[in-house]
């Protein structure tokens, strides 16, 4: 009995977690389009979003699609398809590798960020003073980094994608005696279109995920350090698990035809 | 002008706020007293919208705080200096000054508002070489500063300050309940302020509100405090362990 009273306690807490975070989606949306705007804030979000996780970003990707390579053509050796690296390469980063690891790197990178700066403001009633000085935080705040993930990131996967084949390329080309010219050709005719509009789908879905979830811990955050602590750390798992749940939901659709 | 009514509001268990009566006339400096705890920035907070009241009313000049259709204005009528200050980190000290002069109804170009943030700034005794500053790279004293300035920009009708004096070594809490005071009587504005520092209670105050058990234990002129047979308040004011207020050893 105890253990079913438990069960069902776990089962409601999660569809009530479900639902302020369905409720704050629909703030940031409702917010999103009702001025006034903020395009400052949303230029810097851009800035921290997008253009500085670059570096990060392309070292992920890079030594991914080394890897990748290495993996496929010691894997394909066992039943003599050693030929597939490009191919595999390709459609690996940008089908999956490409988005799954750039939102997760944006979450580690950016949902944290986000959290801890907002639950910071709202420990030390920096939130209140916003409130009190007529801007609204969900306004100032949340559309700014909401909107800002949500077209960065696909960007950032896009680079991610061409950063992790030339990886693949590098390696192959270099360590595996492949021709450079065959490489880039065979990648190029074996992707399709799907492929890429899956990839930067991904991307925006993810990006949103990331920054949303650190929006919402860092405004829910508790006091104190502890408080500012759980939140990051609370934001940087949902954001996580909520990117890879959304990849196997995005894949079922983009690909389960 | 503000007026709260039968207040009452918990967090949890935690009954804060059991009932607060309490009124504020235009242009008049009100101190709310009372131990730690027992909300009276609960009670200020209120009044703005940033706490929600379970029950009773809180009107200013006779309007329901909870009816107003222009948030954007009402909130315009206020300034508040918080306990620590609240600067925003990522935003130099004059645009922290000039917040509300740069967004919303009171919107002004960019330089008039620096210009009059930092004539805001030497209001409140600091230099202009500070408006390009971060607030982390100030003192204590002079964040405070710094928030005085923030609250009074815009020249509000009603000002709250939060423990202003909170923290700060004795002599630069007298140069801030002074600046409190020289500004009040300068703008005409009201005031409510909450501490528990009595040199700013007989500095800032017209009236003073003590707050205990959740609610007005007393209110009166500043000059009746000494002279009101209260048991409570003559054992706040007076500092003594021994009295009807609980101390924890």
């Amino acid at each position: 009995m105890r253990l079913l009273a438990g069960i069902g306690a776990v089962t409601l807490g999660l569809l009530a977690a479900i639902g302020r975070v369905a409720m704050f989606l629909g703030a940031t949306l409702t917010h999103l389009v009702r001025p006034p705007f903020y395009p400052r804030e949303f230029a810097l979000a851009l800035l921290n979003i997008g253009w500085l996780s670059l570096p990060v970003v392309g070292l992920t990707a890079i030594f991914t699609g080394g890897a990748l390579a290495l993996q496929i053509y010691a894997g394909g050796a066992r039943f003599n398809a050693e030929a597939v690296v490009p191919q595999i390469v390709a459609i690996g980063m940008v089908r999956e590798l490409g988005p799954v690891l750039v939102g997760l790197m944006i979450a580690a990178r950016v949902t944290s960020s986000i959290a801890a700066e907002i639950a910071t403001m709202k420990v030390t009633e920096q939130i209140d003073a916003l409130v009190t000085l007529s801007t609204h935080p969900m306004k100032y705040l949340t559309v700014p980094r909401v909107l800002a993930a949500t077209l960065a990131v696909p960007l950032l996967v896009g680079v991610g994608d061409v950063i992790g084949i030339f990886g693949g390329y590098a390696v192959a080309t270099g360590t595996l005696g492949f021709n450079a010219a065959a490489y880039i050709q065979n990648t190029v005719d074996f992707l399709e279109l799907r492929d890429v509009v899956s990839s930067l789908v991904k991307g925006a879905v993810f990006g949103c995920l990331a920054a949303l979830m650190g929006c919402y811990f860092g405004m829910n955050s508790g006091r104190g350090a502890q408080g500012v602590g759980r939140a990051t750390k609370g934001s940087v798992e949902a954001a996580a698990v909520l990117i890879l749940a959304a990849n196997f939901v995005l894949t079922g659709v983009f690909f389960s035809v | 002008m503000i007026t709260l009514s039968d207040v009452h509001k918990s967090f949890g268990d935690n009954h804060v706020l059991r009932g607060v009566d309490l009124h504020v006339e235009r242009g008049t400096s009100m101190v709310i007293i009372g131990g730690s705890g027992t909300g009276k920035s609960i009670c200020i907070k209120t009044v703005l919208g940033l706490v929600t009241p379970e029950r009773g009313t809180i009107t200013v000049d006779g309007q329901d705080v909870t009816q107003t259709r222009d948030r954007d204005a009402f909130l315009a009528r206020f300034g508040m200096l918080f306990q620590a200050a609240a600067l925003f980190d990522s935003l130099p000290v004059w645009q922290n000054v000039a917040f509300r002069l740069m967004r919303g109804s009171l919107k002004r170009p960019k330089d008039e508002a620096r210009e009059i943030a930092i004539e805001k700034l030497r209001r409140v005794g600091l230099t202009a070489d500070v408006a390009d500053r971060l607030p982390a790279e100030l003192s204590g004293g002079m964040q405070k500063r710094v928030g005085l300035a923030r609250a009074i920009a815009a020249e509000p009708e009603i000002i709250f300050f939060d423990e202003p004096t909170t923290g700060l070594d004795p002599i630069m809490a007298g140069v801030i309940n002074d600046l409190i005071r020289e500004i009040v009587t300068e703008m005409g504005a009201t005031t409510m302020t909450i501490t528990h520092d009595m040199t700013s209670v007989r500095t800032i105050a017209d009236n003073v509100a003590m707050l205990h058990g959740g609610k007005i234990r007393w209110t009166g002129p500043v000059a009746d405090i000494d002279a009101a047979h209260d048991p409570y308040l003559d054992q706040f004011i007076n500092g003594r362990a021994e009295g009807p207020i609980e101390t924890v050893r």
